[in-house]
C-alpha cells in the first residue's frame, strides 16, 4: 500500500507534466501497429478460437468433399473433383470465419469498456479501423496460408508464383470481409445479435459465392430459378473473391462459367475499399452508444 | 491562474429527459473537484461530455482554455479519463495494457520505455508488469487504470466513481495518490462519486441533482450553509409533529425517512425545549455536526440514496 505513497518520483518531476514543451503529439501509424498487434496477441492467447477458425472449414472441406465426390460434376467433362472444387471456397469460408470473429472483438470491448478508451485517444478514427481490420486480416490470412500448406500437402498443386498472389488475394479479400466485420459489429451491443447476422447474411453470402456450387451459366434451357440465383451470385462481391482464388488453384474448367480473372481482381479491392470506407465513416460518428 | 474547466449553460437531452440542465461552472486549475449526486443526476452524462465521448448539444464548454466542440484533438492530448467500467484488456499483460495505450497516445521507443517504468514505479505494479490483468484483483486493476489515464502525463484527470469496487485500503491508496499527482505535478482532479465520506475530501464540491447544480462550495462552507447543529427527532406522527414545531416554536423541520430533521444553531438548547414542549411524543431525539447528507437534504429536499430510487 505504501508503494504508491513512498515510491521514487524523481522521473516524473523530470518530465514535469504535459507542458506545451514536451507534450507528445499523436502518431497514428503507432496506433496502428499497436491495435493491430493487440488482435494478434489476444487471437494466439485464445487457443480454442485459433481451433475454430481453421477447424471448422477444414472439417466441412473434407467431409463434403468425400462426400459429394460422386455425385458432383462441373459442367459436361466433369473432370473438376468436388475437394479441388471446394478448395477455394474453403479457404474463403476461413477468411470470413476469422476475420468475423476477430471483430465480435468489438462488442466485447464495448461491452467490457475497453472500447472507450480508445474512442477518447488523440489519434485519428481511421487508425483506429484501420488497426483492428489488419489485426483482423492478418490473422485471417495466417489461417488461410495454413489452410493452404495443409491443401498443398494433400491434393492441390500451385506454382510458388500463383502462391503468391493468392496471398495478395487472401489479403485484399481479409480485409474486405474485416472491415464488413467491422460495420457490423460497430453497433451492435450483444455477440448474439452478431451471430443472427452470421447466419442469415454472411453464411448465404458465402453459400452464395460459388464457393459450394457453380454459378448457374445463363443458357438458353436456363429456368428462372437458375437465372435469379446467377444474377444473386453475379452481385455477391464475394463471388469474384472465390472465383479469383480457383482461377489460381487451376480450379476453374473450360465449361464452368466464371467472371473474367481481371474483373475478380478489380471488384474484390474495390469491396475492400468500400468496406473500409463504411467501417471508418461508422466508425467515426459520436453517438450515445459509444458510452456504457 | 486559469480555469481548467469552464462549463456554461451547458444542457443535454437523450430524447425527452434532460439529464443536464444549464450547468455553469469554473474548475480551477490544480484543484480536487467532486460532482457528488445520486445515480440518475446527471454527473455520468457529464463525464462523458468531458471526456468528449459525447457530442455537445447546448451550452459551451473548454477544457484546459480549448474550446470542447472545436479543438477536441488538443483536449484528447492533455485529458487523462479513468472510466468506472475497466477500460483494461484483461487477456494483456499489466505492461501491454499500458503500452497499448501509450501507443494511442504517441509514445514509443525510448520515451515510453521511461514513462512505462515511472507509471509501474508510482503505483506500485513494478512486481506485477508481466502477469495478465484477469489474474489481478480489483485494487490494481483500478492502478494499472490510473497508469493507462496518466501515462501521457495529463494536465487533467477525470475519474468516474473511482472507488466503485474497492476495498477501503485500496481507496485510501487512491486518494493518496490522486493527492500526490495533484501536489507535485498541479495536475486538476476532477471527480464524481455517490459517496458523502468521499466527497469531503475534494477542495470544492459541486451538488448535482436531477441534472442541474444545486450547490458548490467547500465541503466546510456548505455544511455552514446548514447551519449550526443538526437535530434529528423519532416520533409516532412526524407529520403532525412537524406542523406543531412551526406553530409552537417556528422550527422548520424536514420528515426524512419518517424522521423529523432539522438544523438549528445552538442545538443542543433546542433539544430541552422541544422535549419540554411535547412531552411523551418523542421517542429519541439526537443531536449531530451537519453532514454532506443535511447539506444534500436541505438543498434539494429529499434524502440522498431516496433520490436514487426516484431518479428517472
Amino acid at each position: 500500500m505504501s508503494a504508491l505513497a513512498t515510491s521514487n518520483t524523481k522521473d516524473h518531476a523530470a518530465t514535469k507534466s504535459a507542458s506545451p514543451a514536451t507534450l507528445v503529439r499523436p502518431n497514428p501509424w503507432l496506433a496502428v501497429s499497436m491495435l493491430c498487434w493487440r488482435e494478434i496477441i489476444r487471437f494466439f492467447r485464445q487457443r480454442n478460437r485459433v481451433v475454430g477458425a481453421i477447424g471448422q472449414p477444414v472439417l466441412f472441406w473434407l467431409l463434403f468433399g468425400a462426400g459429394f465426390q460422386r455425385s458432383f460434376r462441373v459442367g459436361e467433362s466433369g473432370e473438376t473433383s468436388f475437394l479441388a472444387y471446394y478448395f477455394p471456397g474453403t479457404l474463403m469460408l476461413i477468411l470470413l470465419f476469422t476475420a468475423i470473429f476477430a471483430t465480435i472483438s468489438i462488442i466485447e470491448d464495448r461491452r467490457e469498456g475497453l472500447l472507450q478508451g480508445v474512442l477518447i485517444a488523440p489519434c485519428p478514427r481511421w487508425s483506429m479501423v484501420l488497426g483492428k481490420v489488419l489485426g483482423g486480416t492478418l490473422i485471417a490470412l495466417s489461417q488461410g496460408l495454413i489452410f493452404l500448406a495443409l491443401a498443398l500437402v494433400i491434393q492441390v498443386s500451385m506454382s510458388v508464383a500463383a502462391a503468391l498472389w493468392l496471398t495478395v488475394l487472401m489479403f485484399v479479400a481479409g480485409i474486405a470481409l474485416t472491415s464488413l466485420g467491422v460495420v457490423i459489429a460497430w453497433r451492435m451491443d450483444s455477440t448474439q445479435g452478431f451471430h443472427a447476422i452470421m447466419s442469415v447474411v454472411l453464411l448465404p453470402m458465402w453459400l452464395l459465392s460459388g464457393a459450394f456450387f457453380p454459378v448457374p451459366a445463363l443458357g438458353a434451357s436456363a429456368n428462372w430459378s437458375e437465372v435469379a440465383l446467377h444474377w444473386v451470385m453475379l452481385l455477391n462481391p464475394l463471388t469474384y473473391s472465390v472465383a479469383g482464388a480457383r482461377y489460381l488453384v487451376g480450379g476453374v474448367s473450360g465449361d464452368m462459367w466464371s467472371p473474367a480473372p481481371a474483373l475478380c481482381w478489380v471488384v474484390t479491392c474495390v469491396f475492400a475499399i468500400v468496406m473500409f470506407g463504411a467501417a471508418w465513416w461508422i466508425a467515426g460518428r459520436r453517438t450515445t452508444g459509444d458510452a456504457i | 491562474m486559469s480555469a481548467a474547466v469552464q462549463l456554461s449553460n451547458l444542457t443535454y437531452r437523450y430524447g425527452q429527459r434532460t439529464a443536464l440542465d444549464q450547468l455553469s461552472l469554473e474548475i480551477q486549475t490544480g484543484e480536487m473537484f467532486v460532482f457528488l449526486g445520486p445515480n440518475g443526476g446527471g454527473k455520468t452524462t457529464l463525464f462523458r461530455l468531458l471526456s468528449t465521448l459525447l457530442n455537445l448539444q447546448e451550452g459551451e464548454a473548454s477544457l484546459l482554455g480549448y474550446d470542447l466542440r472545436r479543438d477536441i484533438t488538443e483536449i484528447r492530448l492533455r485529458l487523462g479519463v479513468v472510466f468506472q467500467a475497466p477500460s483494461l484488456d484483461k487477456k494483456l499483460t499489466v505492461s501491454e495494457n499500458i503500452r497499448f495505450q501509450a501507443a494511442l497516445y504517441g509514445l514509443g521507443g525510448a520515451t515510453l520505455k521511461q514513462r512505462e517504468a515511472e507509471m509501474l514505479a508510482q503505483l506500485g505494479l513494478a512486481d506485477r508488469a508481466r502477469e495478465l490483468v484477469e489474474t489481478l484483483s480489483g485494487g490494481l486493476k483500478r492502478r494499472v487504470e490510473l497508469a493507462k489515464g496518466m501515462i501521457h502525463h495529463p494536465q487533467l484527470l477525470l475519474l468516474d466513481e473511482p472507488s466503485t469496487g474497492l476495498d477501503p485500503g485500496a481507496r485510501v491508496d487512491l486518494w493518496q495518490y490522486l493527492s500526490r499527482m495533484r501536489r507535485e505535478f498541479g495536475v486538476t482532479v476532477v471527480l464524481t462519486t455517490h459517496l458523502l465520506e468521499e466527497a469531503d475530501k475534494a477542495d470544492r464540491i459541486a451538488i448535482l441533482n436531477r441534472g442541474k447544480l444545486v450547490a458548490l462550495d467547500t465541503p466546510d462552507a456548505l455544511r455552514a450553509t446548514v447551519g449550526g447543529d443538526s437535530i434529528t427527532i423519532e416520533t409516532e406522527d412526524p407529520v403532525r409533529l412537524s406542523g406543531e414545531l412551526q406553530a409552537q416554536l417556528g422550527l422548520a423541520a424536514n420528515v426524512v425517512d419518517g424522521r423529523l430533521r432539522l438544523e438549528q444553531a445552538s442545538g443542543h438548547e433546542w433539544i430541552a425545549r422541544i422535549v419540554e414542549a411535547f412531552p411523551g411524543r418523542i421517542a429519541s431525539i439526537t443531536l449531530g455536526k451537519p453532514t454532506l447528507e443535511d447539506v444534500f437534504i436541505e438543498k434539494t429536499g429529499h434524502r440522498f440514496w431516496q433520490a436514487e430510487e426516484t431518479a428517472p
